[in-house]
């Protein structure tokens, strides 16, 4: 039997909210393939969030537990995970690309010799055939890539790729079978601590109404005043991509992006920002996108519903008088 | 400690690329750089030289043009680097990369082996773990600070969402290095000077293909995303543009 395996992800015993988009997508190609749809959580006194799972449109989730694998370490996960799918073989293993996701699963895949197709933004069925669509060059170009192996194939899918509200429920709850996993002596050698937030974050971007953020195309320091006069004007916060922040040319805590803050305001009007994918997870679910960038090319202009291909030097101080002129 | 660095030579930020007939890979025919957490990779372990002694080794895979990226590297303080040269490490999965890599220093013996957390061109964010288990290594990703201690390192690992976690790690071990762990350093003439007259050892495809298999992963074809939402281009000159967006932002969007 072809069988589709989510791993959900669990970070200290709670769900991470983004497993449902990869749910979502196990569902819609179980539905596209009729292959068995299962899930999988992976940790020490997980047992509620398999409950959590099972109410959803599955056949079986496994509660795959091991005192071990708390806290997350990527020997004791991918060890773990090794000895459960050779007992329940999947032929596609499917994560959320997190972090932690990156951080276990090419150690995963390598260890079973097949491979992890990474980042995916799309999935289709073609002739017997999986395509992953997948970004490359920074998001400028896109390719449809397939498994060319015999094994089990990893895939692990960007943030807001599917929709998590998609998920689709069950009139009963599917079976949860507990998998107690032996983690030897030995097989973890990192020795993590408690996962902590630096400085107090000052700047919550999330509740903003409108930002006004900056890229690499500001060029200079003292070229962020024009952008905070913009900012100023239009009565918004300013924000930044991460290589401006890397410069300490505004603080960390007003970064955009898979590192910084995840926001969705109802105007985000990016200045001289290219739109690599690391920027776009952290601002793609913004009401309204304008973009001034003088790369034709862009990709920020693939998400943008207003562009502006040009200097933000010439076009910037112009913008700032007429807002100011319309709010008189 | 003996460091090894993994770099990689990619297509310039912003220049503009062109698909080739077939489809299936840009047209080659474009400037390129050092993969930029790469650069920030080389100046970390030449930090750690300078803090504990040592050795900087850096090692890349690709056609003749990618020396470019270990000349940068033996001016900025190198000493001595590893060419994986052919054109065919341009296409190979990040697997096969890893194997390639792991057969060209299967002789050498280094405390720590760093890559920058992905490549701009590909963007497995891979290649570094699959070395690590390849060697049997410990290893540790998205790495913002190193610290060596008496057994071992303790590393700084981003997290999403600006939270962070010390890691106490045994040595060997691979790191994946962020952009912005530390300030990149220039070149200095004495150090382009020098360069010239440090050594540089070439490992052909053919030394390596017995390590390597087929690619996992096939790239069935390469294009230009389908846009998704309908982009209204704004033109005019920068005054009649920003009469324009204001005219929007206020009747359309609302904001002001």
């Amino acid at each position: 039997m072809d069988t589709i395996l989510v791993v959900v992800e669990q970070r200290e015993r709670k769900l991470n909210r983004v497993s449902w988009e990869t749910l979502a997508a196990g569902q819609s190609i179980a539905a596209q393939t009729g292959w068995t749809l299962e899930a999988a959580v992976v940790g020490s006194g997980v047992a509620a969030i398999a409950g959590e799972v099972a109410a959803k449109k599955l056949a079986r989730v496994y509660d795959v537990e091991s005192a071990r694998l708390e806290p997350y370490t990527p020997d004791a996960f991918s060890h773990a995970l090794q000895g459960f799918l050779a007992k329940h073989p999947a032929k596609l293993v499917l994560m959320p690309h997190t972090y932690q996701v990156r951080d276990f699963v090419p150690k995963l895949a390598t260890a079973m010799q097949t491979t992890a197709i990474s980042d995916v933004i799309g999935v289709r069925y073609e002739g017997g055939k999986l395509l992953f669509t997948r970004q490359m060059f920074q998001g400028k170009f896109v390719a449809d890539v397939s498994f060319a192996g015999s094994g089990s194939c990893f895939v692990t899918f960007q943030n807001g790729s599917f929709r998590a509200d998609k998920v689709e429920g069950a009139a009963a709850a599917a079976p949860v079978e507990t998998v107690n996993v032996e983690v030897p002596d030995g097989v973890v050698r990192n020795k993590p601590e408690e996962v902590f937030k630096e400085a107090k974050q000052a700047v919550d971007l999330t509740q903003a109404e409108i930002i006004v953020s900056v890229g690499r195309g500001i060029k200079e320091q003292k070229n962020i005043d024009l952008a905070k006069q913009l900012a100023d004007a239009l009565g918004g916060e300013l924000a930044a991509s991460r290589p401006i922040c890397d410069n300490g040319w505004l603080p960390m805590d007003r970064q955009i992006g898979s590192s910084g803050q995840t926001v969705a305001p109802k105007l985000y009007l990016a200045l001289g920002i290219s739109g690599a994918i690391q920027h776009i997870v952290g601002m793609k679910g913004s009401r309204s996108i304008v973009a001034i960038n003088k790369d034709s090319e862009a990709p920020i202009f693939e998400i943008a519903d207003l562009a502006v291909v040009g200097n933000l030097f010439d076009i910037v101080p112009p913008l700032i008088e007429e807002i100011k002129k319309a709010k008189t | 400690m003996k460091i090894l660095v993994c770099m990689k030579q990619v297509p310039q930020k912003d220049a503009p690329l062109k698909l080739n007939e077939a489809g299936t890979w840009i047209r080659e025919d474009v400037s390129y750089e050092v993969n930029e957490p790469d650069a920030f990779a080389l100046e970390e372990a030449l930090r750690q030289k300078e803090k504990h002694t040592g050795e900087v080794v850096v090692i890349t895979a690709g056609p003749t043009r990618a020396m470019q990226v270990l000349r940068e590297a033996l001016a900025k303080g190198a000493d001595r680097a590893i060419h994986l040269e052919d054109d065919a490490f341009v296409g190979l999965d990040a697997y096969n990369t890893a194997r390639a890599i792991a057969a060209a220093i299967q002789d050498e013996k280094f405390d720590l082996i760093f890559t920058g957390l992905q490549s701009d061109d590909y963007g497995y964010a891979q290649t570094g773990v699959i070395l690590a288990q390849i060697l049997g290594l410990p290893h540790a990703t998205i790495i913002m600070q190193i610290e060596k201690k008496d057994a071992g390192i303790r590393v700084k690992r981003e997290l999403e969402a600006g939270f962070f976690q010390f890691v106490d790690m045994p040595l060997p071990a691979v790191l994946t290095i962020q952009s912005g762990i530390n300030k990149l350093r220039y070149a200095t003439l004495i150090g382009i000077k020098q360069a010239k007259n440090k050594p540089l050892r070439k490992v052909t495809l053919a030394e390596v293909q017995s390590a390597m298999g087929a690619n996992l992963q096939k790239i069935e074809k390469l294009y230009v995303p389908q846009k998704s939402k309908n982009t209204e281009f704004l033109e005019g000159t920068p005054a009649e543009v920003a009469k324009k967006l204001v005219e929007k932002l206020k009747n359309e969007l609302r904001v002001i």
